[in-house]
């Protein structure tokens, strides 16, 4: 596991973090990964979901 | 990458500063998505961007990565992401991801 244990809780490499999501419409769009961030420490500062058509 | 996003990219960094920031990725297949990554790590492969020449250096992971799907409740995962996870060719997008990150972020 990627996290440190700090405490008792585990902390883990997102925790904190400013994140930008590349999400892709043909593979995972930028709001389902958005939505796996939903209550995290974690800030999403820009998402966006390429399209190429 | 796309022009656009490569300048907002740019600023948030410059704006939030990189050490902050973890890049997020969704793309549909191991080219792309290790493309995407090269460019927030190295620069613009394609001299076209406004990351041309620009090492930022971020952290860039594939949504689909061992690292990252092991911190997102796998419920929430199941939901969002478990059905795209079936149909895309995973080995080869966290193998590629992956040993990008792995060069190029020092």
């Amino acid at each position: 596991m990627s996290g440190i244990l700090k405490g008792k809780e585990v902390i883990g490499m997102l925790e904190g973090k400013k994140i930008i999501i590349l999400g892709d419409r043909d593979g995972i769009p930028g709001g389902a990964i958005e939505a796996c961030l939903a209550g995290r420490d974690v800030e999403v500062v820009f998402s966006t979901t390429a399209c190429f058509v | 990458m796309d022009l656009e996003n490569q300048k907002r990219v740019k600023a948030l960094a410059e704006q939030i500063g990189k050490e902050n920031i973890v890049v997020l990725l969704g793309g549909a297949d191991a080219e792309a998505s290790g493309l995407i990554a090269e460019t927030v790590i190295a620069g613009d492969p394609a001299f076209a961007g406004a990351l041309t020449g620009v090492q930022l250096g971020l952290p860039a992971y594939h949504i689909l990565e061992p690292e990252i799907k092991q911190e997102i409740d796998p419920a929430v995962y199941e939901a969002n992401i478990a059905m795209m996870e079936m149909v895309l060719s995973v080995a080869d997008i966290v193998k590629e991801v992956s040993s990008i990150r792995n060069k190029l972020l020092s």
